[in-house]
């Protein structure tokens, strides 16, 4: 257990360094004149220049010379220091303030993934080849291939515009009625999905031995399914819940942008329409990270969960 | 676009089993008539199938689309007048016109051809590397197997739209066919790495077969085999994750261009202007609607097409 923790961790320091090596290289190297671009159309006088060049070390070149500016934006990133916007704000600071909604919005949806998913999910695969388990196969087909670019903009339109019966935008400081219509669209995804493993997984364990020997043992069939066969179905379910956590609060830029949602994700999307260089790659960087450690604990937790897996 | 992909490889190892290519079983003898291969049987059962039929009739259709958009309408999708915004339906526009005052179906039509273009070379790219690297890795296995299994780990690791934004944010070109080269690249370079866990495992089976062993006793070198032996009987199941694939590539690269990153004016495509429509659905809500059931038609399509043919070739699944 140990020592398989230990190579994940590893396996993770390496994904790290590879990805925020090749954020850091497009974005920040192999450009004309880093000074000037950060000033923009202004002039650049020597004084400034000097000063940049020596705070920033752009004086080293070569391949040496980029190693220790990466392996100094490195530093800083762990360190939780992003740097500025071209706003001028701290991206630290706009993080801080997006991070609280943006997990309300990742929680909703996962709270909508869980009942209904789930609970279908459980349904289909005790009565599979059932008119409920065939329409619902349909119906997780088309919300996992219906791109969320065209469900949240729809949404929106339908239930908050056309029909009025969610507000349509959320705005600053919104409320939970407010994320209620934005957490489902997100939500939705992860349902599909959350069904389907759930479905397989439960239809798969219904012909496991052990249910052979509860069922001769004389048990009701309530008592095998909710103690012996949920309890082995649920752990690729939950484990799968557990990634899609780190997915929700890293893949919300759309969902976010459409319903006018301000939390990281609408930052991103902010970022990307007004070319704000900083703010993007301080925002993905920190998402990246958050990628990486919730995929983590959710491969230990599996490995918890299942003893059948093998630690080597 | 990944989500699918997931839930492709998590939910079932479908396409590692069944290399459709195989040989028919040895005939019995006195059977009464020739035993069908497992194709035939997929085919049986694909015939069958009302959503394999549905699926391929709109892959049909978008491919004619995307050649020959003129077949469809009459009207040009740069044919814009500002005095007809947000127009009612007159002519051959049946759906009215849009914010700028151009036919809203002529560009949701027009459109066909960039999404599917895009869609499909991301897939080829996508096949060429996910073949080359799965080949070699199910082949040799040993060191080569852990090297490249590692590095399909890492690249799986990495979020798909977070990876593309930072990578399209250094292409400045604003030419049509570099945005569009970009985008390509991007998707086939982030997207590899589930077509290429399929192909290892259905070559790991296949280089066990007897007539692995024989082309090897003959004297067939290494190249030889993968080519001529392995090859076509791992071929069947990657081609399947590419249908799959393909669906997402276009939705992937409709929100990459919804964001403004991805394809750009001029050229046509379904993102930008859901985008558009999405801005201006207070005045009117057809020129959002019509690209957004063009782009979820098209997905659906080759996913669904993807998926019928991934059932017929694995029953276990049923």
């Amino acid at each position: 257990m140990f020592r398989y923790i230990l190579r994940r961790l590893l396996q993770m320091v390496l994904a790290f360094f590879g990805t925020t090596l090749i954020v850091y290289a497009l974005m920040f190297a192999g450009q004309g004149d880093p000074i000037q671009a950060l000033a923009g159309e202004r002039p650049v006088t020597a004084a400034q220049r000097a000063y940049l060049t020596e705070k920033y070390h752009l004086d080293a070149t070569g391949v040496g010379g980029f190693f220790y500016r990466y392996f100094d934006y490195v530093r800083s990133l762990l360190q939780g220091d992003l740097g500025q916007s071209l706003t001028g704000r701290q991206i630290g600071d706009i993080l801080q303030a997006a991070w609280p909604v943006t997990l309300k919005l990742a929680l909703i949806a996962l709270a909508v993934a869980i009942i209904f998913g789930v609970t279908a999910g459980v349904i289909a695969g005790i009565r599979r080849a059932s008119i409920f388990d065939n329409s619902t196969l349909v119906l997780t087909l088309l919300v996992l291939g219906i791109p969320t670019i065209v469900l949240a903009p729809l949404a929106q339109y339908f239930l908050g515009v056309k029909w009025q019966l969610f507000p349509p935008t959320a705005g600053s400081d919104p409320t939970f009625y407010a994320l209620l219509l934005p957490g489902i669209v997100l939500g939705s995804l992860s349902l599909a999905t959350a069904l389907r493993l759930t479905r397989t997984s439960v239809a798969e364990n219904l012909r496991a031995d052990y249910v052979r020997t509860a069922r001769s043992k004389g048990l009701v069939k309530r008592r095998i399914v909710t103690v012996h066969v949920l309890r082995n179905s649920l752990i690729p379910v939950v484990t799968f819940l557990g990634v899609e956590l780190g997915n929700l609060m890293s893949g919300a830029i759309i969902t976010e942008g459409v319903f006018n949602i301000p939390g990281v994700g609408f930052n991103l999307f902010r970022g990307i329409r007004t070319e704000d260089g900083p703010l993007v790659v301080g925002i993905v960087s920190v998402l990246v990270v958050v990628y990486l450690v919730s995929n983590l604990v959710v491969d230990v937790l599996y490995a918890v969960l299942d003893p059948r897996i093998r630690y080597e | 676009m990944s989500d699918f992909e997931t839930v492709a490889a998590t939910e079932n190892q479908a396409a590692r089993r069944g290399p459709s290519g195989e040989p028919g079983t040895p005939n019995q003898i006195g059977a009464p008539q020739k035993p069908r291969s497992l194709a035939g049987d997929a085919w049986r059962d694909l015939r069958r199938n009302p959503i394999f039929w549905i699926s391929l009739t709109l892959v049909v259709v978008f491919t004619l689309m995307a050649l020959a958009p003129g077949l469809f309408t009459a009207n040009s999708p740069n044919d814009c007048l500002l005095s007809r915004q947000h127009a009612g339906p007159s002519g051959g526009a049946i759906f009215g016109y849009d914010f700028q005052g151009c036919d809203t179906y002529s560009r949701a039509v027009y459109g066909t051809r960039a999404s599917l273009l895009v869609g499909a070379l991301a897939a080829l790219g996508t096949g060429i590397i996910a073949l080359v690297v799965g080949m070699l890795a199910g082949y040799f296995g040993r060191w080569v197997d852990a090297v490249l299994s590692r590095v399909i780990d890492v690249v799986l690791g990495i979020p798909l739209l977070l990876a593309a934004i930072v990578l399209l944010k250094r292409v400045s070109s604003d030419s049509q066919n570099a945005r569009i080269a970009a985008v390509i690249f991007v998707l086939a370079i982030l997207g590899w790495t589930t077509a290429a866990r399929v192909v290892r495992s259905s070559v790991i089976t296949a280089k066990e077969q007897d007539y692995v062993a024989a082309a090897r006793m003959l004297g067939a070198g290494n190249g030889r085999i993968m080519w001529r032996h392995i090859l076509p009987n791992s071929l069947a199941p990657a081609i399947v994750v590419l249908t799959i694939a393909l669906g997402s590539f276009i939705a992937a690269e409709a929100t990459l261009s919804f964001l403004g990153i991805g394809l750009k004016a001029p050229t046509i495509s379904w993102g930008q202007d859901i985008d558009t429509g999405r801005i201006h659905m207070r005045e009117a809500a057809t020129p959002l609607i019509v690209p957004s059931a063009f782009l979820a038609l098209t997905v659906l399509a080759f996913i669904m097409l993807g998926d019928a043919i991934r059932d017929a070739f694995d029953p276990k699944l049923r």
